[in-house]
């Protein structure tokens, strides 16, 4: 039946048409490669063992492997339906939900917020918060680079290269010893032109759960006043490396401290469980509340070309919980209780390891934070967990911790003793060879 | 002190850390090259007096934004106090009584969600794959051949906008060069999304100001002398700002040409279902070019007809054809664009928001819902079609000059391009406190039938008294 129309149609294109169209417009479109992090949750489901473990993607998870909806967020659920708003979201929502934002990353009784002095926007998450600031970086400051920690999250890369900022990396994360590799680290600070852009991780450093100390975050603060470079904090993780929200932003008020003028990306997804929500906010702070509106005007119009406005059920759901003192005392709870239970599987996922006898050094599964476990296992080994125990991570050897439960850990740390059994052998026979 | 000050500034990092902890916080910069270095305060610590340079803003330059020429609108309304005011403004549908609608199936649909409790997990970057299937299906009709051949991409967007500009960066990337063709006029946004975007655009010929129609001979010859391989962005249905639509005859000539000079048509489609108030007459030029086994680019906003604006929920297709579906080849482009699409919302917002999508999978998957839904759209595009037909009554009655009025009965959709200029807009909001869009554009959605004859008088005056 189709072909008669297409026949019919080629009748009436023939007379016309200056080439016939035997392929299509899209022919030459490639493709794309598969996000690295969405491919592991690809794979998993595509899986039907009934062993799998999801070490993929950073989304909390209960100790039954289940998906959480805090309770604060039910609550305000409840609370905000059959609210008649639809339309492009109010404004006093929309102010509200940024105040409330900016206080909980600067602290309510800083500066910043007291005078007014922060450009603040709702976003799309960490990510449109990240993409908002590279849009305004390019628009602003077309010359400038990037810098980004090596490793950082995949989608940095293609966030500021799709926004035509090219990319540095400084060095981070050290393999050998698991750890930060300051001295480097510093020394590319100082190494960079003046005035460079750099990128953070203000706490629980994804992918590597590696975090500066308190004295090295006043380090790197201080030599950025030397070399006037401006710093930007990607804050995707507030609460969930200690489990207190404040703690968690301290790098952010050592720089606050020392006077800099910060951009901030902060995201909703994991805090408060508002995944699939888009809610985030991006801030970035002005010598006064009247560059504060210019800046937020700019930001609006990028916003505007891109999507027009944020949505809104989600910008409600935060608005109404850090608004209402219980709700907000609630959250504050759960999100002890998320950092807690992570807390515990690091260290039932080492001790199990210890005991199993593996004479490679696991220390670094408790001394990293956060969501995420930079294990050090090779992408070969990666791959022997998939295939062989149907364990899922991203190549990189990037554990999601959420994604341990009492139920798994075991055979979860049987695995992993499983594939680098030949690694703990070349470590035996190292130890015996220099003894 | 200088001298030592300075070596701080150069030690290495665990001597200066050392010192840090010493002064407990601030170094004085001294002479560094710190060319951002503003203004000093000074802070006392205890024994020890700092000194810190405050940072001077990187972004100092920053100028203000100019408003939003439609939103800006609503703002000034919104200041306004005389009482007579009305905000023909933002195309945001009113009831009668000029208050925001929510529509029953959507709070029907958002109770069912309440009750189920469903989690807030990260959709797939191309969304939710129920709202996909539902979307599409409402666009082309379920039981069109480019579905039932999977011929169509469909990616869940931020509304609209979110939508166009995904193909915007689809088109930059795989089109590099590449031109949009937009209506004069159009939607404001459009030129932002394509410039952002870097994609380049100019203008087809649309709007007659002499007749207050459709100039199609300019249409058909601007779009004959684009470069071939042109996207030309069409609205599906009650064009934006001016309601003026081709009739099926006039979208029959403007395939025929598109074709002939091997353009994409890009279809806009905002308000499905407000035009005529049936959801499929109002898909129906996108029909005729998917029947045409045309490939196309199709945006797709819930917005209106759903009243959904502020969760921005929307979907971009991509319809892929060949003349040799045999080879399947339509089927691979088909996961190729998907992929590509999704490549680029990826570094945008990562995966769409779910609320919205999840109203909508509702509304039009279950078949109760959709009914009721339909019978909504009928009601909310015949209240407009109402009030048209009330402000031209009044219109002829109160102008004596004989001026037609009839073009307002002829125009499509929320909006009425009523010929006024900038001037003669102005005094609309200045004289008669009537919140209008520069270029003579009224929302009737905006317009309840008490106020016809009240908007009637404004116009009359404006058109005759102003120049």
């Amino acid at each position: 039946m189709y072909w008669r129309y297409l026949t019919r149609a080629a009748r009436r294109c023939s007379v016309h048409t200056t080439s016939s169209r035997t392929v299509g417009w899209w022919d030459h479109v490639a493709p794309a490669a598969k996000d690295p992090i969405n491919g592991v949750t690809e794979a998993f489901l595509a899986d039907p063992s009934p062993f799998k473990i999801n070490l993929g993607v950073g989304a909390y998870r209960d100790d039954k492997g289940r998906p959480v909806v805090l309770q604060c967020v039910r609550e305000a659920e409840a609370k905000i339906a059959g609210s008649e708003f639809l339309e492009s979201i109010s404004a006093s929502v929309s102010t509200k939900m940024v105040e409330e934002s900016v206080k909980l990353v600067y602290g309510k009784d800083s500066d910043v917020v007291k005078e007014g002095r922060s450009a603040g926007v709702q976003a799309l998450s960490g990510t449109g918060a990240c993409r908002l600031f590279a849009e305004f970086q390019r628009r602003f400051h077309p010359e400038s680079h990037i810098y980004f920690p090596d490793p950082t999250w995949s989608n940095h890369h293609n966030i500021w290269r799709d926004a035509q900022i090219p990319e540095r990396t400084y060095h981070y994360y050290d393999p050998d010893s698991k750890s930060l590799d300051f001295a480097a680290l510093m020394d590319d600070i100082k190494n960079a032109p003046d005035s460079s852009f750099f990128l953070f991780h203000p706490s629980a450093h994804n992918p590597t759960g590696v975090d500066p100390t308190e004295e090295q975050w006043r380090e790197i603060s201080y030599q950025f006043k030397v070399k006037g470079h401006f710093p930007f904090f990607d804050m995707a993780y507030q609460g969930f490396a200690s489990g207190d929200l404040d703690k968690d932003a301290q790098a952010i008020r050592i720089f606050l401290e020392d006077e800099h003028l910060i951009g901030c990306a902060q995201s909703y997804a994991k805090s408060m469980g508002l995944y699939g929500h888009r809610v985030g906010c991006l801030s970035i702070l002005c010598v006064d509340s009247k560059q504060a509106a210019a800046i937020r005007s700019q930001i609006q119009q990028i916003a505007r070309a891109m999507y027009g406005s944020p949505p809104v059920h989600g910008i409600l759901l935060v608005e109404t919980i850090l608004s209402d003192p219980n709700l907000k005392s609630l959250w504050i709870d759960e999100v002890k209780i998320m950092a807690d239970r992570i807390q515990r599987k690091r260290t039932t996922l080492r001790q199990n390891l210890e005991k199993l006898g593996s004479s490679l050094n696991w220390e670094h599964i408790t001394n990293q934070l956060g969501m995420f476990c930079f294990s050090g296992l090779t992408p070969y080994q990666v791959d022997r967990l998939a295939k062989e125990f149907h364990i899922y991570m991203t190549q990189d050897g990037r554990i999601s911790m959420a994604g341990v439960t009492t139920g798994n850990v075991n055979y979860l740390a049987n695995a992993i003793h499983e594939v680098t059994r030949s690694e703990q052998e070349t470590a035996k026979i190292l130890c015996s060879i220099s003894v | 002190m200088a001298s030592t000050m300075l070596s701080i500034a150069s030690a290495t990092p665990s001597a200066s850390l050392s010192m840090h902890e010493k002064l407990k916080g601030k170094v004085k910069l001294g002479s560094t090259t710190n060319s951002t270095a503003g203004f000093i305060k000074t802070k006392s610590f205890g024994r020890v007096s700092m000194v810190a340079a405050v940072n001077v803003s990187r972004f100092e330059g920053v100028t203000m934004a100019p408003p939003d020429p439609i939103l800006g609108v609503s703002e000034a309304f919104k200041a306004d106090t005389d009482e007579k005011k009305l905000n023909l403004g933002v195309g945001a549908y009113r009831t009668e009584e000029l208050q925001p609608y929510v529509l029953d199936v959507v709070k029907k649909a958002e109770n069912l969600m309440l009750e189920r409790g469903e989690n807030k997990e990260y959709l797939p970057i191309e969304g939710l794959a129920a709202f996909n299937k539902v979307t599409a299906e409402l666009l082309f009709g379920a039981d069109n051949s480019v579905l039932k051949e999977q011929r169509v991409a469909t990616v869940q967007g931020l509304s609209g906008t979110g939508s166009l500009r995904l193909a915007a960066a689809l088109i930059e990337r795989y089109f590099p060069g590449a031109k949009v063709l937009i209506s004069s006029p159009t939607w404001g946004n459009h030129k932002n999304i394509f410039n952002d975007a870097r994609v380049p655009w100019s203008e087809y010929r649309y709007y007659d100001p002499k007749t207050v129609g459709l100039d199609f001979e300019g249409m058909i010859a601007d779009i004959k002398a684009a470069p071939g391989g042109s996207f030309i962005l069409l609205h599906g249905c009650a064009h934006n700002p001016t309601g003026i639509d081709p009739t099926p005859e006039q979208w029959e000539k403007i395939a025929d040409v598109i074709q002939e000079k091997n353009h994409i048509p890009f279809f806009d489609v905002a308000y499905q279902g407000f035009a005529s108030g049936s959801l499929d007459n109002d898909a129906s030029s996108v029909r005729l070019f998917a029947t045409r086994g045309m490939e196309l680019l199709v945006a797709q906003s819930y917005s209106k007809n759903l009243g959904l604006y502020a969760e921005r929920i929307g979907a971009m297709n991509v319809v892929c054809s060949s003349s040799d579906l045999a080879a399947r080849c339509c089927e691979v482009a088909v996961i190729q664009v998907k992929s590509q699409l999704k490549r680029l919302a990826r570094p945008m917002y990562s995966n769409p928001p779910v609320h919205g999508a999840r109203i909508v999978a509702n509304v039009v998957g279950n078949p109760a819902l959709f009914d009721e839904w339909k019978a909504e759209m009928e009601m909310m595009a015949g209240r407009i079609k109402n009030v048209r037909q009330k402000l031209f009554d009044s219109l002829s009655a109160k102008d004596k000059s004989g001026k037609d009025w009839s073009f307002i009965l002829r125009q499509i959709g929320m909006f009425s391009f009523t010929g006024l200029n900038k001037a003669q807009s102005d005094n609309m909001t200045n004289k008669w406190h009537v919140y209008m869009t520069k270029d003579g554009r009224i929302s009737l959605a905006g317009l309840s039938l008490a106020k016809c004859e009240y908007l009637a008088d404004a116009i009359i005056d404006s058109y005759h008294n102003v120049s």
